[in-house]
């Protein structure tokens, strides 16, 4: 088949960028998005110019690297899938497919279609973790938790950290994945802990970060790859609300 | 392939102990010798990559060099096949640093600098998987010699004479490299053959 790609190439986060033209007239229908990609750079190589630069990793929707926003919606306009789990069936021989980064000012762009999201980093660390001992992990059966609990622990767990949640919203909050890292944490016993302090810190990295605030538009949990649930926002507000009124002594 | 990997699984456990015992070290300072030695080491590979401006990608190298891999170093490999692999492998190796071609400079983001430093590697350790799997004259583990099988197919190891690992010591790049053995010690086994049937 054959498509027209509109790519946003810019060379740094200080310099101009601009949307460039490109025809690929051998792309097959059971390649990845990326793979299409892979070949554009292959025939920009060969012709002696700069590939377009995208990020990627596992590809197999796991790592949360291969961002860009495709006709329009982040990771494309597939449900619940990354961009390297998106086929080029799913589009139409002849068709202009537009490609931009996640646009975010807490997001600068590095090249191309690459993004720094070190601003994810920075919140995970500011209290993204349980303290524990290093050593062997614990049995998985050894604290038993209600079946529920932990589905519902899971389902936060499930974030990749991609930041489609971000580049979907018009205020490019980033509620939703603070809220399911708080929410995956808070619901484990061994997350409670420290759940207080993990609120606060988490919610001031964001505000730091230069995040929007949420104004419940929702779009993130429509486009999020990973299905996460906007529930996970009312539970960071309340976490974070009783982290004010009480203290992590009485707790 | 992450399954077969040893150290896919061993790395988390063994990082988190080795990180606990370094949180009291500072910053280490990087105007030390060995530091320029290696960064000396790294801009001096980079340039050479750059430099060849030649006309094949990188791509392009190491789909070759996989197919390579794929047809003779596989699951089941041969002596002539290992040793074809290998002579094919060393002549990739030349041809990628005469003719590949890497765009851009080093002062950007430029991924195709790191995959260029990668497939260099991946053939350096190509060509010493063929090299090991010509030394171990056995069907052993994952991989199958097929001069070495018993009558009915099964893998032949040869505990006698290959009970090592093989730790091999990078000799230059044109050298053949140095094995080390670290010999396999069973104090509370015994070594028997592993048969599914």
């Amino acid at each position: 088949m054959k498509v027209t790609l509109k790519i946003w190439r810019q060379s740094g986060n200080d310099k101009k960028g601009q949307f460039v033209e490109y025809k690929l007239d051998n792309v097959k229908k059971e390649m990845s998005f990326l793979e299409m990609l892979d070949v554009l750079n292959e025939q920009l190589i060969q012709k002696k110019e700069q590939p377009v630069a995208f990020e990627h990793d596992c590809r197999e929707g796991i790592c949360g690297t291969c961002n860009m926003v495709i006709n329009g919606f982040p990771h494309g306009p597939q449900q619940g899938t990354t961009t390297c789990q998106l086929h080029m069936r799913h589009f139409k021989d002849g068709d202009t497919i537009w490609i931009e980064p996640f646009r975010a000012k807490a997001f600068p762009i590095i090249r191309d279609l690459v993004v720094d999201r070190a601003a994810f980093d920075r919140i995970i660390q500011a209290g993204g973790y349980v303290s524990v001992n290093t050593g062997q992990a614990q049995d998985a059966n050894a604290i038993p938790i209600q079946k529920e609990i932990v589905s519902e622990a899971f389902d936060a767990a499930a974030c990749i950290g991609c930041g489609a949640c971000v580049a979907a919203c018009p205020n490019a909050s980033a509620m939703l994945f603070v809220s399911a890292k708080v929410s995956h944490l808070s619901m484990l016993p061994q997350g409670k802990v420290e759940a207080k302090k993990r609120a606060q810190a988490m919610v001031k990295q964001m505000d730091e970060e230069g995040f929007g605030r949420c104004s419940n538009v929702t779009a993130c949990e429509a486009e999020c790859p990973k299905g996460i649930s906007v529930a996970n926002i009312a539970r960071l507000n309340r976490e974070y609300l009783g982290s004010v009124f009480t203290s992590e002594v009485n707790a | 392939m992450q399954g077969l990997a040893d150290g896919y699984f061993v790395i988390p456990y063994t990082i988190g102990n080795f990180l606990a015992n370094e949180i009291r070290t500072s910053s280490i300072n990087t105007s030390l010798p060995e530091f320029e030695q290696a960064e000396n080491e790294v801009r001096d590979r980079i340039n050479k990559l750059l430099s060849v401006k030649g006309n094949q990608s990188v791509e392009s190298f190491h789909r070759r060099l996989g197919k390579i891999m794929w047809d003779y170093c596989g699951m089941s490999r041969n002596a002539d096949g290992l040793s074809k692999a290998r002579k094919m492998i060393q002549a990739l190796r030349e041809e990628f640093y005469r003719d590949v071609f890497v765009p851009g400079t080093d002062k950007e983001y430029n991924p195709e600098v790191e995959k260029a430093l990668r497939v260099a590697d991946f053939i350096e350790l190509g060509e010493l998987m063929c090299v090991d799997a010509l030394t171990r004259n056995e069907s052993c583990g994952g991989h199958f010699r097929e001069e070495y099988q018993e009558e009915g197919g099964e893998a032949k190891r040869d505990d006698e004479n290959y009970a090592f690992v093989s730790a091999w010591q990078f000799n230059g790049m044109d050298s053949d490299p140095i094995l080390h053995k670290e010999e396999l010690i069973f104090e509370n086994v015994e070594l028997k053959t592993r048969s599914y049937k």
